[in-house]
């Protein structure tokens, strides 16, 4: 019995386990080797990657960017994840249509809707441009500021999971205790409410953090090549000035980079949370 | 609990981060109709040219068949692979359970510029082999979109599981049923809809994959979302206004479909 388990076990683990193991597995490890034979064998990559001051410029670029996104994106996702598992039944529903309807639409056509808005000819100049209140129109998009605003927007459902599980977990009676002790409604709020989805912001910080990191279509789109994020770097170098070493070294770079955070802090991570 | 309620600051914030995340989507819709032929916001006249253009193009007609072909396929290698890991994990509990959930997760936590990366080195690799699967083929971009979206498919269907009450599986078992009934005709059955949202879900996340798409096609190969880049890279295209109304309006209706499959596997469980 035992041994005819194991062997069914294997059956229906074995398929999907081989298939990530030869599709995925298999050619990260080419892309490994890539890094450390292109152009020629040896370390060289990866030195450029931790000297080159075009890269390091970049990584600075990336980092500065995920850190301003991940804060935004916390503060906002947690005001409307309270009024998701707080509110009245209509501002529940509200809510949630606001947050699972971007988090559905692709993410090209979300980038568009930014570039419809901040472009020199989109709404917000136009809109200025036409009450007077400015005659040239502003740079807002094609720049970092419209890189973060295009990722903030995107990265906001993958923040409200996690936070809004945790505010779900709250034991009621906690809060009840709290007032029945005179506290007031801010007091609680701050000393008691917040205090207690600690658990949810971290998970939610370092799953935007992680997703930031790696992201390259949004940047792209609206950052109009100015301002390039390692992830849109590693495609350059693919596509663009043919240097599949460097591409590879920051790739396995980042890997490791994430690894070790996710490793770290793995205990916040909840993958149910990621699919909404 | 009235004390908990959101107050009148908390409102406003929310209210402000509703608005946030509505207007991108709402933005798309007058510059749909502009009569100009950059991006701009219609002046006066409203045009219906870009959406005329999606028809007068053949390409766009194309891009949609071929995204349609390739998310129908790599949904259903996802989502069967899925529910195979997701019955071993459920029915079994081996050890290392969560060792192995994280393993099918690593697409969606590494960087989808890795996985690009990763995937592109595959497609290069089996292009030297033969010409069906490989590089800028769409049996190669479904295989790599079915390695991307599988993790969504797995956690969809554990979260399915693990809301099965395992003494209706002890049950059959006691019963004598053997493993391929307990499967087909005890869990399945009571996953259906987890099954169905999984597959939908899958479906949209192939549709909509660009980083990965980007990575592996040229110019066979031309997904409705890579097409769409190319008309967004330098001279934005105000037909992609146009495709992204449809898309919108698509997207909205899918995701009534889920919420709809979802009232009913919950009714039913009742």
């Amino acid at each position: 019995m035992g041994k005819s388990a194991t062997s069914r076990t294997i059956l229906l683990l074995a398929p999907l386990l081989l298939f990530l193991g030869l599709a995925y597995v298999v050619p990260f490890l080419g892309v490994v080797r890539w890094s450390v034979t292109m152009p020629e064998p040896g370390l060289g990559q990866y030195r450029a990657v931790l000297t080159d001051p075009l890269v390091q410029s970049v990584f600075i670029r990336t980092l500065r960017i995920c850190l301003i996104v991940t804060a935004a994106v916390l503060v906002m996702a947690y005001a409307i994840a309270y009024v998701w598992v707080r509110g009245t039944s209509t501002q529940r529903m509200l809510a949630e249509f606001c947050i699972l309807v971007p988090f559905w639409i692709s993410v090209l056509t979300r980038a568009f809707g930014w570039l419809a808005l901040l472009s020199n000819r989109g709404l917000i100049n136009t809109w200025l441009q036409a009450a007077g209140i400015i005659s040239e129109p502003l740079a807002l998009a094609r720049n970092e500021f419209g890189v973060i605003v295009g990722m903030t927007h995107f990265l906001i459902p993958f923040a409200v999971f996690p936070i809004a599980s945790a505010m779900r977990a709250i034991d009621e009676r906690v809060l009840l205790a709290a007032r029945g002790m005179g506290a007031s409604r801010s007091r609680i709020f701050w000393s008691v409410f917040v205090p207690l989805t600690y658990g949810g912001l971290i998970g939610a910080a370092l799953i935007v953090f992680v997703f930031a990191l790696g992201f390259f279509v949004t940047p792209a789109i609206l950052g109009g090549g100015r301002s390039v994020m390692v992830a849109e770097l590693v495609y350059l170098r693919i596509f663009q000035s043919p240097d599949w070493g460097l591409g590879a070294a920051i790739s396995v770079v980042l890997v490791l980079f994430i690894g070790i955070l996710l490793a770290l802090m793995r205990r916040f991570i909840k993958p149910a949370h990621l699919v909404g | 609990m009235q004390s908990s309620r959101p107050g009148p600051v908390l409102l406003i914030i929310a209210t402000a981060v509703a608005l946030f995340l509505l207007m991108p989507l709402l933005a798309v819709v007058p510059v749909s109709f502009t009569p100009q032929r950059f991006l701009s916001m219609p002046t006066g006249t409203l045009s219906l040219r870009h959406y005329q253009a999606l028809i007068d193009n053949p390409a766009w007609g194309q891009s949609v068949l071929l995204s349609l072909r390739i998310g129908i396929l790599s949904s259903a290698i996802a989502t069967v692979l899925a529910t195979l890991f997701g019955l071993g994990i459920w029915m079994f509990q081996p050890r290392f359970s969560a060792l192995l959930i994280g393993f099918v997760l690593l697409p969606l936590i590494v960087p989808p510029v890795v996985s690009a990366m990763t995937l592109y080195f595959l497609m290069t690799t089996l292009s030297a082999f033969n010409s069906y699967i490989g590089y800028d083929t769409w049996i190669g971009v479904a295989l790599a979109h079915a390695v991307m979206i599988t993790p969504f498919a797995v956690v969809l269907i554990l979260v399915a599981l693990f809301q099965v009450d395992r003494r209706i599986d002890l049950a059959a078992r006691g019963l004598g049923a053997n493993l391929t009934t307990r499967a087909f005709r005890i869990i399945i059955p009571n996953i259906k809809f987890g099954i169905a949202t999984a597959a939908l879900l899958s479906f949209v996340l192939s549709w909509e994959e660009i980083g990965v798409t980007l990575f592996i096609t040229s110019v066979n190969a031309i997904t409705l979302p890579r097409l769409m880049w190319m008309g967004l890279r330098d001279n934005i295209d105000p037909a992609i206004a146009a495709i992204s109304v449809l898309l919108i309006i698509v997207t909205a209706v899918i995701l009534a479909l889920r919420i709809f499959i979802e009232r009913r596997g919950t009714s039913e469980t009742k």
